[in-house]
């Protein structure tokens, strides 16, 4: 191992790792809001958009993100919608996210019994006071583990980024293993860098799956 | 109506060479698959037992598989085996290598999850019934794991499908390989090529996971 060779290209690794998890939390803050729509619109079963949503949903879960990767950004200009490498990475993870975040949110929300609605109602409740006081903190502890799981899976996704030319830790190690032919340290430095960013996520979630497992009701 | 670059598709062999292509990425799936199962479920079998050190290798084996990305791991067994046993293996085998390794991982944990889902009463009613512990295992438990079990390893199979479109990274001239040259090829003739052949790929995939994924769900269902 060399280190003389390692503290030279730290800075290079970090800057790439800045640009993974940048495009990666872009990417996972659009996929929870993707996710929060689709789910709505399959819990409350809403007409047409229902269809709409689960044949996005499919496709999305069946195919692989380098391909959507490489649809988005080499496809589509044909078409006339020009796209850079950062916003392709960012709707690709949007685009794959968001149905796995959907899938998440509803079985969360279809996992609260009706009665707990009915109960709600009859006491009185506003629909929108029951979803807001009553579904959703079971809901939500529900999906807990799911979403967390979806998070880390998005996250190593991103590791495909480098196919639409972005400069990702992918990118670095493949580039210094080929200029100079330093390979362990070049895979070495990758894996820290994998490890900085998905370690901590995966620690936090299971102490915050493990503090909501009693929340829901009757559990 | 603009040139979606559609024509390029009929075009001599460039479909039989996509479906190749693909024939490509999918073979290492299955393989690995097929190695993945049965040593996924002794590693399930072995992560249940009561040692610590068993315990503590099988786990960290587990987390570190599970949590990077499998491209890193594809580099490090693509890139790190020449250097650091001088061999040069290609491509190929270290997909095989690697998504068997990932998939033993994966299927090792869905099996620990069916066999400890399963109440100890079984167990204990078996026993009070005065089955032998093989007998136990056979009419009792195994069965009910195995109902778990078939949709999760189907839904690893499509995983397995999809993750192997990444082998295109190290080399290995898979279906995505084949559509940058057919892309590149007609250039001049088709310049939108890029739109009609990377839709297909994308529906290839979709046409071969959606059906497998369809089962699992059905499966879920009947048996959950």
């Amino acid at each position: 191992m060399n280190w003389d060779f390692i503290w030279k290209y730290l800075p290079l690794y970090e800057k790439a790792a800045l640009l993974t998890v940048r495009i990666g939390w872009a990417g996972i803050a659009l996929a929870i809001i993707i996710g929060i729509l689709c789910a709505i619109v399959l819990y409350f079963r809403i007409a047409v958009l229902r269809r709409i949503v689960s044949v996005y949903i499919e496709i999305s879960r069946n195919t692989p993100l380098l391909i959507q990767l490489f649809f988005i950004y080499y496809a589509l200009p044909k078409v006339g919608i020009p796209i850079t490498p950062e916003v392709c990475g960012v709707a690709g993870l949007a685009f794959l996210g968001g149905s796995y975040m959907a899938e998440a949110f509803r079985s969360g929300l279809e996992a609260i019994e009706p009665i707990q609605m009915e109960s709600a109602l009859s006491l009185g409740l506003e629909k929108s006071q029951a979803l807001r006081y009553v579904i959703m903190p079971q809901a939500v502890s529900v999906s807990v583990p799911a979403f967390v799981a979806n998070v880390i899976f998005l996250l190593k996704e991103t590791s495909v980024f480098s196919a639409v030319s972005l400069m990702d830790l992918m990118f670095t190690a493949k580039d210094l293993i080929g200029l100079y032919y330093k390979t362990t340290e070049s895979l070495f430095l990758l894996v820290v860098f994998y490890l900085i960013i998905l370690l901590p996520i995966s620690i936090l979630g299971s102490i915050l799956e493990r503090r909501l497992r009693h929340a829901g009701f009757g559990s | 109506m603009p040139d979606l670059g559609l024509d390029v598709l009929f075009k001599g062999k460039n479909m039989i060479r996509l479906l190749g292509g693909l024939w490509v990425a999918v073979k290492i799936s299955l393989i690995s698959v097929a190695i993945s199962i049965p040593l996924g479920i002794l590693l399930g079998i072995v992560m249940t037992s009561k040692n610590p050190i068993i315990k503590a290798v099988t786990r960290v084996y587990l987390e570190f598989i599970r949590i990077m990305p499998q491209l890193v791991l594809l580099f490090i067994v693509f890139f790190g085996s020449t250097s650091a046993f001088g061999i040069n293996i290609s491509g190929e085998l270290a997909s095989v290598i690697v998504f068997t390794v990932w998939g033993t991982a994966e299927m090792g944990d869905l099996v620990r999850g069916a066999l400890i889902s399963i109440p100890k009463h079984q167990y204990e009613s078996s026993a009070a019934l005065a089955l032998t512990p093989a007998k136990t295992y056979i009419y009792v438990i195994i069965p009910q794991t195995v109902r778990r079990l078939i949709p999760l390893s189907i839904n690893l199979i499509t995983r397995m499908i999809k993750t192997t479109s990444l082998i295109l990274m190290i080399g290995v001239v898979e279906v995505l390989k084949v559509a940058q040259q057919i892309i590149e090829a007609n250039r001049m003739s088709s310049p939108n090529a890029a739109f009609g052949v990377y839709l297909t790929v994308l529906l290839m995939y979709f046409i071969i996971c959606w059906p497998i994924s369809m089962l699992a769900k059905r499966l879920e269902k009947k048996w959950g």
